[in-house]
């Protein structure tokens, strides 16, 4: 039987103290779709409540793991113990492709100024300078990135000072984030400093002038499992010439030179849009969501990009592609539908993925029963129409706004104000995304930032065939007998992304739905008799 | 071995308060330790007759691990002990985690263990309860009972209020107690009615009103003690005085901090009244 979305709500906040509950509540949605196109308001990027246990990352895991992280050639450095550093150690699975054996790929290396109770006390800014000389002696890198950790902000060593005497003394880029991690409610925080420090820093210095008629970027882009090198090839394939990514296989020369491009693709919203807009108002370059995940959406999102070059030629190419890649996800979407259809999953991931990942599964059949991010906002699920309404609170503002103004003699409007309305009319959402919320069925649950016993109520109750979410939750989700798929690291699979990707997601997705395995997992308590311990008094 | 911490704010006279009162206890044949918990390391420059002294966490810095106890221990006036934790230069690091860091170090090396005898160890910690680090020493037992320094002017008061809600969190935990304010006089009027007052409304005494007198001045030019300077001053007996009533304090509790009104209330009572 169908479980009641309602009840369940309920049943989920009972565990929580009655204002916490209150609060709780609105993080809980019951997904409505409206007439008038709307979706009910959820509560988002908010403090988790004390003493849950949470998905959500750190402040630095989002600035350093996430956003800078891929980049093979800007070497990052931590600043702080050494445990920051080693845990955010290649653990994403961001794959790179350095052109040649000569090209400089910093990825496989974890550098850190391992700070000691000395540097705590007396400050931590001359190891730090130590560490970066002794790290440009070694590897004579183009850009050098430092991370603050937790420590550095609260004996207040000046990472950006450092970074500006380093940066005259060596004669390359040098710049810090103060990413502390306990800086914002999730790591959230993280890809917007990340994001504003990028823009600061990189964006827009690097002037060679890019011939090609067709230049984006691509915004959002992690290549996790290789899922950029997909992309790239369809792109290639297309005719597109890409730029730069953000920032997945991408390098810092093509960050600098990233304004060059006519219009930004966004993949992952929440991490990234705040470049796509700082882009826009600085050289007036236009962004749109795209989504590569799922063959359906991979297609809508080549097609979007024609139409906003509006070129005959691309448009046809894109087609050609398309129908060329189509023929092979069809004939495989078609092999596990049968096997697949009328399955459910379940999506707790990220700031992007538990809505991209949906429509993968409903290529497959499968339905989409509960969902929510980790570190999402508010317009990731209702929509940016939501944008004005959105209560800044205190946590926000923590985090620095950067008030960007047009470029006095780089500021050029790609497409003009009747261009823009032009494509509007003809169906481009241009700086638009829609959320998550409306795309989801009416009755699914929506649960924001989902706290580790509504996880394990969730699965005993809704009972889904699989769940998707990362590793903190992925050994607690088989030993209640469903599987798991990580979706920030893959596992050990991908890429995911594109035709060539979607294939890939349905063989496995059908693999761990349809196995057997599970059926035989039972727990010793299940089968064997209870032990009782007496206590014994003294 | 009684284990004192001086409290106090900033600039009202807590080194040399805490100097003079240990100079006296020397005096009366009690073995004293006195650590000073200030990163500017001018606790103990009195009883040394100068600062030459080399600081707990720059000896730990420039030794490594080996460190031992007489690198960072010295002898001063009637045999006391002096070190000094030390810290990092104004605006730069943590000094409040160097305290943790140096306090730990000396228990460490065995500094209070039974064996040295000690009667007495004194800390001398920083201005008011800034952060964890300077709280150090009423943590976990390290400092049993406090002492705090003030005067009848309105922000030493505030900060001997503030110091006391300080206590009272540490209080059940770590058992450190409230031992009695310390009036160092700055000629305010009604200072002597004041402060028994207001001792007497955090449930604590004025254990000693000790007058301003200019011989303590002198001596600190002179790099020592008034009791070391010149011993038969009035100023000398002062501090003698001191030294016994502390010697001789039964009475330790749990301060109950004041609201801001109450304090406010008594500055006019006290203040105006003159």
């Amino acid at each position: 039987m169908k479980p009641n979305p309602h009840t369940v709500k309920d049943e989920l906040l009972s565990a929580l103290p009655k204002k916490s509950a209150r609060k709780r509540a609105e993080q809980i949605v019951v997904n409505e779709r409206r007439p008038d196109g709307s979706v009910p308001e959820i509560k988002a990027n908010v403090r988790t409540t004390p003493g849950a246990i949470t998905q959500r990352g750190c402040t630095y895991a989002g600035c350093k793991g996430v956003v800078i992280g891929p980049t093979r050639d800007i070497l990052s450095i931590t600043h702080g113990p050494i445990g920051c550093g080693f845990y955010s150690w290649l653990t994403r699975r961001n794959q790179t492709r350095p052109e040649g054996p000569e090209d400089a790929n910093y990825i496989p290396y974890c550098l850190s100024t391992d700070m000691q109770d000395e540097q705590i006390v007396f400050g931590g800014e001359k190891k730090l300078r130590a560490a970066i000389e002794e790290a440009y002696e070694l590897f004579h890198p183009k850009a050098i990135a430092i991370f603050s950790t937790c420590p550095v902000g609260l004996i207040g060593d000046d990472v950006h000072a450092v970074a500006r005497d380093m940066k005259e003394k060596l004669g390359i880029n040098v710049f810090g984030f103060s990413c502390e991690g306990y800086k914002g409610v999730s790591q959230s925080a993280g890809h917007h400093i990340a994001n504003n420090q990028l823009f600061k820093h990189v964006v827009g210095t690097n002037e060679t002038p890019r011939p090609e008629k067709f230049k984006i970027n691509l915004l959002g882009e992690y290549n996790i499992g290789g899922d950029a090198f997909v992309i790239e090839d369809l792109f290639e394939r297309c005719g597109i010439t890409l730029v730069s990514t953000f920032s997945g296989n991408s390098t810092y020369d093509a960050f600098a030179n990233s304004h060059m491009a006519d219009l930004n693709a966004v993949m992952c919203h929440r991490s990234i849009n705040y470049v796509a807009e700082m882009m826009e108002k600085k050289f007036g370059i236009p962004w749109i969501k795209v989504n590569f995940v799922g063959a359906e959406g991979t297609a809508k999102s080549l097609r979007h990009i024609a139409q906003y070059f509006n070129d005959a030629e691309l448009s046809e190419r894109v087609e050609k592609v398309i129908s060329d890649e189509m023929t092979d996800v069809l004939k495989t979407q078609f092999a596990v539908r049968a096997r697949c259809e009328g399955k459910t999953a379940m999506l707790f991931v990220g700031g992007s993925r538990a809505h991209h990942y949906q429509t993968l599964f409903a290529e497959m059949g499968m339905k989409t029963v509960a969902a929510g991010y980790e570190f999402g906002h508010r317009d990731d699920y209702e929509g940016r129409r939501v944008l004005p309404t959105v209560k800044v609170d205190a946590d926000s503002r923590n985090i620095e706004e950067l008030h960007v103004t047009p470029d006095d003699t780089r500021y050029l409007p790609r497409r003009g104000p009747d261009e823009l309305v032009q494509l509007e009319a003809a169906g481009l959402d241009v700086a638009g995304y829609q959320g998550m919320m409306p795309e989801m069925e009416e009755g699914a649950l929506v649960i924001d930032d989902l706290y580790h016993f509504e996880m394990e109520r969730l699965l005993d109750i809704y009972k889904p065939d699989i769940f998707c979410a990362g590793v903190k939750e992925k050994y607690a989700v088989q030993k209640a007998g469903i599987p798991c798929k990580q979706l920030h690291s893959y596992d050990y699979g991908g890429p995911y992304a594109g035709f060539r990707g979607a294939i890939n997601f349905y063989n496995e997705i059908d693999r761990m739905v349809n196995t057997r395995i599970w059926q035989y997992v039972q727990a010793p308590w299940e089968t064997e008799e209870e032990l009782e311990v007496e206590e014994i008094a003294s | 071995m009684r284990k004192v911490a001086i409290y106090g704010k900033g600039g009202i006279g807590k080194s040399t308060t805490t100097q003079n009162t240990v100079a006296a206890l020397a005096e009366m044949g009690k073995k004293v330790m006195v650590v000073g918990c200030d990163p500017k390391a001018d606790s103990t420059r009195l009883l040394l007759g100068g600062l030459a002294q080399k600081t707990v966490l720059d000896t730990l810095r420039e030794e490594g691990e080996d460190v031992a106890l007489e690198d960072i221990r010295l002898r001063g006036f009637g045999n006391t002990y002096c070190t000094e934790s030390g810290g990092p230069e104004p605006g730069v690091g943590c000094a409040g985690r160097g305290i943790i860091t140096s306090i730990n170090l000396l228990e460490q090396l065995g500094a209070y263990h039974e064996n040295e005898n000690l009667d007495y160890v004194f800390y001398d910690v920083l201005g008011d309860v800034v952060c964890g680090g300077f709280a150090m020493p009423i943590r976990e037992g390290k400092a049993q009972e406090i002492y705090i320094v003030c005067s009848g002017e309105m922000m030493a008061m505030y900060a001997a209020n503030n110091i006391c809600k300080g206590i009272v969190k540490f209080a059940n935990a770590g058992g450190v107690r409230l031992g009695g304010l310390i009036c160092n006089s700055r000629k305010v009027d009604n200072e002597r009615e004041m402060i028994v007052e207001l001792a007497a409304q955090l449930g604590t005494q004025m254990i000693h009103f000790v007058p301003r007198d200019n011989d303590v001045q002198r001596a600190e030019i002179n790099r020592k003690t008034v009791i070391d300077w010149k011993s038969d001053a009035p100023q000398a007996d002062e501090y003698r005085k001191l030294a016994r009533a502390i010697d001789a304090n039964q009475k330790f509790v749990i301060p109950k901090p004041l609201t801001m009104d109450t304090l406010e209330h008594l500055l006019m009572d006290y203040g105006l009244a003159a």
